[in-house]
């Protein structure tokens, strides 16, 4: 994929900008921005939003690796996020996510071969109510258990 | 129980994240009202009441407020705290789901007390959702004209003001006030040694105030009621209600807005129906991960407000309640602790960045039936050299729900350790610092 935004997301950019009195402000956004489009955070992706944003490239290296979110390497599809803190890990959670590790046949931060999941071990992920919980790329799912995971991975495609 | 109290932060009132039913039941009102006072008895309100922060230090916000400079000669700053990543805590998240106009008109009366340019809402990357809802709202009170410019024409006041949403993106150090800034500013989030404190060199060196979620949506409740009715609910020194989260073995997890000081056994056998499969309690932390725990003869007695919790050496923090039952294994879960702040160290300073990953490797070793009695002191030593060395909180955080529960539930690590006083290893480098002088270790 080319990387380049196209007229909308530029308007966008736009928009984020106009929030903050400094340009640099706007960075994270628009990492969001480009993970939304090329999926994970390469270093030609650096080099674009550096220049688009007059940073250094080397500043927005060390923002991308600071935060967890922004991925590193492309990731699955589904990028299945599993909470094992504590709240989690007193229902279940860390069972979920051996159940989950053994079906995918992948560890922590693995793709499978297919391209179709990843899965990440994740910290608290502010749903200890709902405890046992995973996420799917951005949706929350809680009080769930191994069968209802083995359900929502089947209805994956 | 006294059940006699308002709800003031999450009333039972359906659709109320709609604006029109905001709208209905008095919303945008209290701003209307205030802006008839002057700024400093907007303040001096939110003082009379008490109001204390509920992101975990539990500060005075009157007070807080109270910092900020006066007069206009340079933009000033409200940053509003969701970022909501401390273990155990899932309140904010209500807010912004259930009742985020309440959110932006106690931001509106903040931001008239304060005069700030502008508000910018930290919110959690991995809140996807809450971040769109909370945007929604905001757009909607834009459209309304209850924010940015048109609010001349809405309220007839010269004051106007603008606020935005800010997406962090996974890490818990961003909840720290001078981090959170960092982050904003599109820095990485590296927390700032204090002083200058933020009401002096806040964003983008101007002068801000960092204030939780919870603590603004308080705000317009206090108007409401008045401060003297605010006093009358809870806890004298911490009154109000406060968004309790209830999680791990406890029948009705949750969130539940309840006054200051109710007891805890009261929360968590009536209000939550008591422990899963009628077990015994083992621990609670009363007030997110970074606090010290409870032991069961504690919980008997134990007030959920901050002065009767400091009495007992722990917190009220953000209010998450993590019940433990009998059969929990608590050495797991100190270990578990330990992995998460050594994992979200900045790495800035040598004790919390270091002290946090030997605490991880003794207590893997405790786990792992590795360790010796000696261990178990050493884990406090370094819990010990850790607490008050550190450029923020993270550090104090890490050490203290160690230390609490090697201290108060020895017998459990002890059970776990070999009577052989030889030393592993990783402790050899270890046993040559300062800090560990009284050890003795033998060659392997
Ligand atoms: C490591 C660390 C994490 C924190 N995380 C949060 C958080 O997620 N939300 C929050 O409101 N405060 C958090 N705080 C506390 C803030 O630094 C700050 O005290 C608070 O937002 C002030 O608001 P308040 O006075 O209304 O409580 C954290 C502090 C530390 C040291
Ligand atoms: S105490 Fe820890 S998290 Fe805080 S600044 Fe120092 S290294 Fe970073
Ligand atoms: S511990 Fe899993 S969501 Fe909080």
């Amino acid at each position: 994929m080319e990387i380049k935004f196209n007229e909308q997301e530029l308007q966008e950019i736009e928009q984020i900008k106009s929030k903050y009195p400094t340009e640099q402000s706007a960075l994270m956004g628009v990492l969001w921005i480009a993970q939304r489009k090329f999926g994970w955070i390469s270093n030609d992706v650096i080099l674009y939003i550096a220049d688009l944003l007059h940073l250094p490239p080397a500043h927005v290296e060390g923002v991308v690796k600071f935060y967890t979110m922004y991925f590193k390497k492309p990731m699955g599809k589904y990028h299945i996020q599993v909470c094992t803190n504590v709240s989690c890990m007193l229902r279940g959670g860390e069972q979920i996510f051996h159940f989950v590790k053994d079906k995918l046949k992948i560890g922590n931060m693995e793709v499978t071969p297919d391209g179709k999941f990843s899965l990440e071990e994740v910290e608290c992920m502010g749903a200890c109510g709902g405890a046992p919980m995973i996420a799917i790329n951005e949706d929350y799912y809680e009080n769930i258990n191994i069968e209802k995971v083995e359900q929502i991975l089947n209805k994956l495609d | 129980m006294n059940m006699n109290f308002p709800k003031l932060v999450l009333p039972d009132i359906v659709d109320l994240s709609n604006i029109d039913v905001y709208i209905a039941n008095g919303g945008y009102e209290m701003y209307r009202q205030i802006i008839k006072l002057t700024p400093d008895e907007v303040t001096n309100e939110v003082k009379k009441s008490r109001l204390r922060g509920r992101g975990g230090a539990g500060f005075p916000t009157g007070l807080k407020w109270t910092f900020m400079p006066k007069g206009n000669d340079k933009p000033k700053y409200l940053a509003v705290n969701g970022d909501e990543s401390e273990p155990g805590s899932f309140k904010d998240r209500q807010i912004f789901e259930h009742n985020p106009h309440q959110l932006i008109e106690g931001i509106l009366i903040a931001g008239y007390a304060m005069g700030m340019k502008a508000a910018y809402i930290y919110i959690r990357g991995e809140y996807h959702r809450w971040v769109k809802l909370m945007q929604k709202a905001i757009d909607d009170a834009y459209s309304r004209g209850f924010i940015g410019t048109k609010m001349k024409d809405t309220f007839g006041n010269e004051y106007t003001m603008d606020i935005y949403v800010h997406k962090g993106a996974g890490a818990y150090i961003c909840g720290e006030e001078t981090s959170l800034m960092n982050s904003i500013e599109g820095w990485r989030g590296y927390p700032r040694y204090k002083p200058p404190f933020p009401a002096q060199f806040g964003l983008w060196g101007m002068p801000t105030t960092v204030n939780n979620v919870e603590t603004i949506t308080n705000v317009p409740a206090i108007f409401k009621i008045t401060a003297d009715e605010y006093l009358k609910i809870g806890a004298t020194t911490h009154p109000g209600t406060l968004l309790f989260g209830v999680s791990g073995h406890i029948n009705k997890p949750g969130v539940y807005e309840l006054p200051t000081g109710t007891p805890l056994k009261e929360i968590i056998y009536n209000v939550c129906d008591g422990v899963l499969n009628g077990k015994k309690i083992k621990a609670v932390i009363p007030g997110g991960s970074s606090m010290p725990p409870l032991t069961a003869e504690e919980v008997e007695v134990a007030l959920m407000d901050e002065d009767s919790l400091a009495k007992m050496g722990t917190h009220i923090g953000t209010g998450g309640i993590m019940v433990m039952d009998e059969d929990t294994d608590l050495v797991k879960i100190t270990k578990r602790i330990a992995h998460f702040y050594h994992h979200e160290s900045c790495g800035q300073c040598t004790p919390c960045r270091e002290g946090t990953g030997w605490m991880e490797k003794i207590l893997d070793r405790i786990l792992k039936s590795e360790a010796t009695s000696k261990d178990l002191d050493l884990l406090v030593s370094v819990a010990n050299n850790i607490e008050g060395r550190t450029i923020c909180a993270l550090g104090d955080a890490a050490a203290w729900p160690v230390r609490g529960f090697v201290t108060k539930f020895r017998d459990e690590f002890e059970k776990r350790i070999k009577p052989d006083h030889s030393f592993v290893a990783p402790n050899v480098v270890h046993g040559r610092r300062n800090t560990a002088s009284t050890l003795v270790f033998k060659e392997i």
